[in-house]
């Protein structure tokens, strides 16, 4: 079979628009009793291993407002680099951990805030190592298909500093805005990691 | 043929010219939103080739019944229908036990937010949203009523034709998607800021669901199907002499 008799075309992204809550986090929105929890709501469990970290920032739009409207979702490894979801074949990930967390940014702030743990290193196809890293999916309206990102440590300067994909993006500066650092003023363990869709110092998004 | 789950090959590239651009003016809330910047291609690694996985166990029995699974004893108001289809990859294989989740207006037009000022009225017995696992053969279904169109501030007089929001997860993060389903005939398709942000007709008419006298369910409700296609997995020759395919 070769690649060229690829019969089906992908259906095409349309905009998660305003009221994506609606589906993606319904308690949230205040519709409750269809399901009791929302999908990837709570990432933790008191036997989850691995090291505790919050996760926050704000999506800014081009004119610097943050995103009220918008859900973000993360996919990382479990604390010793291994996947929960089928396509993982180096061993069974941390049973307590499901590495799959979707937020809406809050209604009046912005603010979106994911509790989970930090992630293992994970190798690469030509078998180096990763930094550890959280994939990154953000949808909301006036985004036509959904952007992919990665979010990296700042503590983990050496290996961010070996890091394949960090490598790939050749502008220091850009490269910079995947780096997540300690939350200033924030109790230790807190990484910020705003994502800014337009201007100089917009966030790369990858083509994935 | 190879079940998808648990495969770990690459993805074809995703052919960005059948989805909307980022930046689309006449849906104006791009304009702020849309990154500037190309985007970085990135050579995936298990990060993307891996996804979460949901079990059966996260589905309540009612969760794919928008006509009652809000309500406390009271049906939803509006045309019932059936909503079906197959959940494949662009090699047609069927994605089995995926997650599809699902969220829409009300028969009026209105949806349930609190963001939301249309004057259409609430139905109490409305919610809004469902989602299904696909079975075996990547099939799933729901019941619902048929949304209404709305308008909505982008021009002076914007209307959104009926439509439902999908979201879909295959089996990698990578497949990750959500887009809309419209409805076959209706005229309000092609006027529609949002719809007309993807360039190739094909790709409009792949997200139109198909009316399917079919598979009604007779005295009950009209049936439309809408099948789902998900990004495939990339084969070459030499993997195919190892493992046979």
């Amino acid at each position: 079979m070769l690649n060229q008799l690829r019969p089906y075309r992908e259906s095409a992204s349309q905009t998660a628009g305003p009221y994506v809550h609606i589906g993606c986090t319904p308690n949230q929105a205040e519709i409750t009793g269809v399901w009791a929890e929302d999908l990837g709501a709570r990432m933790l469990q008191p036997q989850t291993k691995g090291e505790r970290i919050v996760v926050e920032g704000i999506v800014y739009d081009g004119s610097g407002a943050p995103l009220k409207d918008a859900v973000i979702e993360i996919w990382q490894a479990d604390a010793a680099g291994l996947y929960a979801g089928p396509g993982e074949s180096r061993g069974a990930a941390d049973p307590a951990f499901p590495g799959f967390g979707r937020q809406a940014t809050d209604g009046d702030t912005g603010l979106f805030r994911f509790e989970t743990i930090k992630p293992g290193r994970v190798p690469y196809d030509d078998g180096r190592l990763q930094a550890p890293h959280i994939s990154v999916w953000i949808v909301a309206r006036g985004i036509n298909i959904g952007l992919s990102t990665r979010l990296y440590f700042a503590d983990e300067a050496e290996a961010n500093a070996a890091d394949p994909v960090l490598l790939r993006v050749l502008d220091p500066r850009r490269r910079g805005t995947l780096i997540a650092a300690p939350a200033p003023g924030a109790e230790p363990g807190v990484y910020r990691f705003d994502i800014r869709l337009q201007g100089p110092d917009e966030t790369v998004f990858f083509d994935i | 043929m190879r079940n998808s789950i648990g495969d770990q090959r690459p993805f074809y590239p995703r052919d960005r010219a059948l989805h909307p651009p980022a930046f689309t003016p006449n849906y104006k809330s791009t304009v702020l939103r849309a990154p500037q910047q190309a985007l970085l291609s990135l050579e995936s690694s298990l990060s993307e080739r891996t996804g979460p996985a949901f079990g059966h166990g996260l589905i309540g029995a009612l969760d794919n019944d928008l006509i009652r699974n809000y309500g406390h004893g009271g049906e939803a108001i509006g045309q019932r229908i059936v909503v079906y289809g197959r959940v494949l990859d662009e090699d047609g294989r069927p994605q089995a036990g995926t997650l599809v989740e699902f969220w829409q207006a009300n028969a009026g037009g209105r949806y349930r937010h609190k963001k939301e000022g249309y004057q259409a009225a609430l139905d109490p017995n409305f919610g809004g949203c469902g989602r299904t696992l696909t079975d075996q053969d990547g099939v799933y279904s729901f019941r619902t009523v048929k949304p209404g169109a709305y308008p909505w501030p982008n021009g002076v007089n914007d209307w959104r034709p009926a439509h439902i929001h999908f979201s879909l997860f295959g089996h990698a993060f990578a497949q990750r998607l959500i887009t809309q389903m419209y409805f076959e005939g209706d005229p309000m398709i092609r006027q529609c800021p949002i719809v007309r942000t993807i360039a190739d007709d094909a790709a409009i008419e792949q997200l139109t669901a198909r009316l399917d006298r079919q598979n009604t369910l007779p005295m009950d409700a009209l049936a439309y199907r809408f099948d789902i296609v998900l990004r495939g997995r990339r084969s070459t020759v030499f993997e195919n002499k190892l493992e046979g395919n």
